[in-house]
Parts: C-alpha cells; structure tokens; sequence
C-alpha cells in the first residue's frame, strides 16, 4: 500500500515539474511579448534613420538596435573564423591521430576550459588586452579582435569535441574501406571520414555560434560599450545585443527606452532559439540530402 | 606517436590541439601572473576570510565565496527535483509522441540566453519579491536563486535523460514481462542503475551554477557585505569579476579579483575532474 502511494505520488510529482518548467517557460515568452511586442516595428532597428541609408552605411543610426546587431553578427564571425578552423582541425586530431598520455592529457585541458565559467574567459581576455596594451605603450586596448578571440577560445571546446566525437562515431566498415583501397590517411579523412560526419559537425558548429550570439560575460569585459556605433575595425569597440539588453536594465531612463530593451531582448531570443531549431533540423535532414543528393 | 611521418597537414592539425589545450593553461596562467604580487605577500588567507571593505584597508572575497556557495546550492536544491521529474515524463510517463514535442522543447530551452531570463525576472520577479519581503530592492539571494534554477534545468535534464535512455533493454524489457508499470521499472530497475549518470548531470549543474555572470549580477543586488538573510542583497565571486571595470588597474580592489578567477577556475576544474573521474569509475564497474 505504501509503495503504491509512493509510486503515484511520483508521477503527479513529476508531471508538476514538468508544468513547472513549461509553463515558467511560456510566462517568460508571454511576459516579453506583452511589454515588448509594440516596439517591434522597423524603427526599432533603424530608429529615425532611413533604413537603406542605415544599410548602405551612409548614416549613423542613433536610437535603433542596428549598431547592436551588426556588432552581434560580426562578433559571430569572427568568433567562429577563428574558432571554426581551429576546431575542427583539433578534432580531427583528438579522433585520429592522438593516443595515449598525449590524448589523456589533451582530453583533460578541453575539459578544464569548456568548465571554466564565461566571465573568467573575458577576464583573461581582458588581462590580456593590459599586456598587450603594456608591450605596445597603449596601442591595442578592448576592441572586437580581443573580444572575438576571447569567445573563440569559450567555444572552441564544444566544436573539438562535437569533431571528435562525430568522426569516432562513424562506422567501422566505412572508415576501413577507402585505406584497403589505397586511400592516403588524410584523404581518408577528407573525403570520407568528414563527409560522413558533416551534418554532426554543423550542429556542434551552430550550438557554438548560438553560445557567441547569447554570452554577455565575455564582451562586457572585452570591449563592448553602450553607443559606439558600427565597428569600422576590428580595433574598435562595438555594441552588441546582449550587453544592450544588460545596459539598458540598469540605466534605463524611460519608458520608451525600456521597450527597446525588450524588444532587444525578442530579438536575441529568436536568434538564438532560431540556431538551435536549426540544428534539430540539420541532425534530421542534412544526412538525407547529403546521402540523396 | 609517429610525428616524424606527418605531412603538413597533419601538422597543422597537431598545432591546433596544442594550440587549443595551451589555451586552458594560458588562462591560468594569466590569471597566476597579474595574482601572484597578492599571493606572495603571504595574505592569501586575509583575502579569503576576511571581508570585503577597502576603505579599511580589507579586501578579503570571503563573503562572495559564501554567497556564491549558498547561491548555487540553493538553485541546485529547486533545480534538481524539478530536473529529475522533467526527465521522469520525458523518459517514461508521457505518450511516445509527447516525449518528443518535450524533448525538442527543453533542447531549444539550452539555447535561451541567460540576460534574457535575467532581463524578464528583473521586471517580472522582483517586484513581487519587493511586495513579499516589504523592504529594500526586492534584489536578493532568493530571487536570483529560482531564475538560476531555470537556467541550469534544461542542461541537468538532457543529462538525465540521456543517462535513463541508456539503461540496457534488457533490464527493461525483463520488467515489462513480469508485468511492471512504467513507474515500476523506472523507480525500481531504471533509477538504481542510472544513477552515475544523475550525479555527473548533478556535479555539471553545479559547475554551471557557480560559474554563470549574468543572473546574480542583475538580480541578486551586488551589496558586498554578508547578508543576515536570503532576501538581502548579495554579491557573487562572478559579480565581482564583472564588476572589476569599475576599478582602477593598478590597485587593490582590481588585484583582489584575480584571487577570486583563480578559485573560480580552480573550483571549476575540480568539478571537471570529479566529473571525468566519476564517468571513467562507473564506466569501468558495468
């Protein structure tokens, strides 16, 4: 009788958490909506500039999002041409060539550094930034190059591991039969082993720009400011979405500067869940096309 | 080990992962460098357990560690329940088609920046809180507490979930033959065999509460004095690294927050370590 109640009690339990958890989920859409939906319109991006004259860059757009965005989709670039290369030449190095202690040892340090919290990563990158400024009598200070290096080296982990993972994860049969058939070890890998594992790989890839376009703890300490406008270099300092979101809940001074701030915010969340829709797509489809095409 | 027969390509495919493994050191490293002034003047235990007051001459991160400590263990202490009965309807209590719909769901959850939770609570959550307590900003350790919570959830439940699936069929398959309910197998057979599992996704919800920025800046007030109570503001060990901007860089408040990188750094690799340990343990016994 006691085991009955205990069991029933654990499936009401469970389906509350389960309540909890998506409905905490819709009162956070629901509650963004609600106070930001009105602002969604063009000149919340563009503010009171022309929308192609913002574009074209011939204007400077003062109280849109479009220096904030444009800031995000570089950081993202950036980010991810230093991180992407890098990475999955890591990876392809972790699956088939390292072994033994050198593996051991490799596996550890990517552990360490996809455990070590975002703000420390901008916090070296900071550190960083007062070294080099040092070396080079005040030259370089927090730009978008050091910001971009910074979430390279946050993401790079999660890319070797999805590469790693991805490349170990193909069949056996596969992997023996181009080597069998004269196949160099590197073709093996570039026209077999990467193929086969591509649609794995691009996941990790999008999971990792989604982790650039969301972290506000690296770029708050590595160059992100309010108003700088559109970066013209990689030297300069850039807005960027989160760390307007962030801004503008603590030093709002309106109303109208608050619905900004969520309108900011619907938009990072749409970014970022977009990516990851994208990647529960990709694992589906892309291994199709790619087999059919 | 054969690195005299690599061609170019292999090479720059080796210099990648030293490259990227260097990386975890390098931070360390800098972290241990611009430190290092503080920790050899022997003051290493005045900075961790003394409190915070530089206008006294004391920058000690004591209260940070605690909140920091208390902040986590609380949000794990609602997050985990709430996790474990998520992966319970996940796994086994819901229809096949809604396991999916859920799955996908708590998928894109990982996926929602954390300002963004922050940024909703600020404006939904404190005010309430304001009203419950009836004094002071309505910032504290308890609003912070249920918003980190949501935002370690979905990690700690894709985790568990996966930890469930992987339970041999055999197991499985045994009970349903004698006539179990899905609750049955899940409580009896399921659970005692995945649990490793629940505690690597345990140990990685941990590590993701102590190390997150955003959720305590904006919601747990930043005071630097020890709170008497949950609901008084607080700062964390992660706060005050991101508040480091307001100092100046040649003095003691800015040296101080390297003390406060190194242990979050060295915590977190901890927890790593534990982690990797645990998994390779449980792993080898079945």
């Amino acid at each position: 009788m006691m085991e009955k109640l205990f069991e029933k009690s654990v499936v009401v339990l469970s389906w509350i958490a389960g309540l909890l958890l998506i409905s905490s989920l819709l009162l956070l859409i629901a509650y963004l909506v609600y106070k930001g939906g009105s602002s969604l319109r063009l000149s919340l991006i563009f503010g009171d500039t022309a929308p192609i004259d913002a574009l074209m860059l011939k204007r400077q757009v003062f109280d849109g999002l479009l220096p904030a965005i444009a800031g995000t989709l570089l950081l993202i670039i950036g980010s991810m041409l230093i991180a992407i290369p890098v990475g999955v030449a890591a990876g392809i190095y972790m699956a088939e060539y390292c072994r033994g202690t050198m593996k051991a040892l490799l596996n550890l340090a990517f552990d360490i550094l996809a455990g070590v919290p975002s703000i420390i990563v901008g916090l070296a990158g900071l550190l960083l930034t007062i070294f080099l400024n040092r070396k080079f009598q005040g030259q370089i200070s927090t730009c978008l190059l050091i910001s971009c290096f910074s979430l390279a080296s946050l993401v790079l982990p999660y890319i070797i591991r999805t590469t790693q993972t991805a490349l170990e994860a193909v069949d056996p049969i596969v992997r023996k039969t181009a080597p069998v058939l004269g196949a160099s070890r590197l073709q093996n890998i570039t026209m077999v082993l990467l193929p086969n594992s591509v649609s794995d790989i691009i996941s990790g890839v999008i999971l990792a720009t989604g982790r650039c376009a969301e972290d506000t703890a690296v770029i708050m300490l590595t160059g992100a400011v309010a108003t700088a406008g559109i970066p013209r270099s990689v030297f300069d300092q850039y807005e960027a979405l989160p760390f307007y979101i962030y801004y503008i809940s603590s030093q709002y001074t309106g109303p109208d500067e608050l619905a900004q701030g969520f309108g900011a915010a619907i938009i990072l969340l749409i970014l970022c869940t977009g990516l990851l829709v994208s990647t529960l797509w990709i694992q589906r489809r892309l291994s199709t096309i790619l087999l059919y095409r | 080990m054969r690195f005299w027969t690599y061609s170019v390509n292999e090479y720059l495919f080796l210099i990648a992962a030293v490259f990227s493994g260097l990386l975890a050191v390098a931070i360390f490293c800098f972290l241990l460098f611009f430190g290092l002034p503080l920790l050899q003047s022997g003051q290493l235990a005045d900075l961790l357990f003394s409190s915070w007051a530089p206008d006294k001459g004391l920058y000690g991160i004591y209260p940070m560690l605690i909140i920091s400590l208390t902040l986590a263990t609380l949000s794990m202490l609602i997050s985990f329940p709430v996790s474990l009965g998520c992966s319970f309807v996940i796994t086994s209590l819901a229809p096949v088609r809604l396991r999916r719909i859920l799955l996908a769901i708590i998928r894109v959850m990982t996926g929602i920046p954390t300002v963004v939770y922050s940024f909703a609570a600020l404006f939904l959550l404190v005010p309430i809180m304001r009203n419950l307590v009836g004094h002071g900003s309505g910032m504290s350790i308890l609003t912070a507490a249920p918003v980190l919570a949501l935002v370690i959830a979905p990690t700690m439940i894709l985790f568990f979930v996966d930890s469930l699936n992987k339970v041999s069929s055999s197991f499985t398959l045994a009970v349903d033959a004698l006539g179990g309910s899905e609750i049955q197998k899940l409580l009896y057979v399921i659970l005692p065999l995945a649990w490793p599992g629940i505690v690597n996704g345990v140990l990685l919800g941990f590590g993701r509460a102590m190390g997150d920025t955003m959720v305590s800046l904006m919601l747990a007030g930043n005071s630097t004095a020890v709170p008497e109570s949950m609901t008084e503001s607080a700062r964390t060990l992660t706060a005050h690294i991101a508040l480091v901007m307001a100092f100046d860089f040649d003095s003691m408040e800015f040296k101080s927050i390297f003390v406060c990188g190194l242990f979050l750094y060295i915590l977190t690799a901890a927890l790593m370590l534990l982690f990797r340990m645990s998994t390779v343990y449980f792993s080898e016994r079945t």
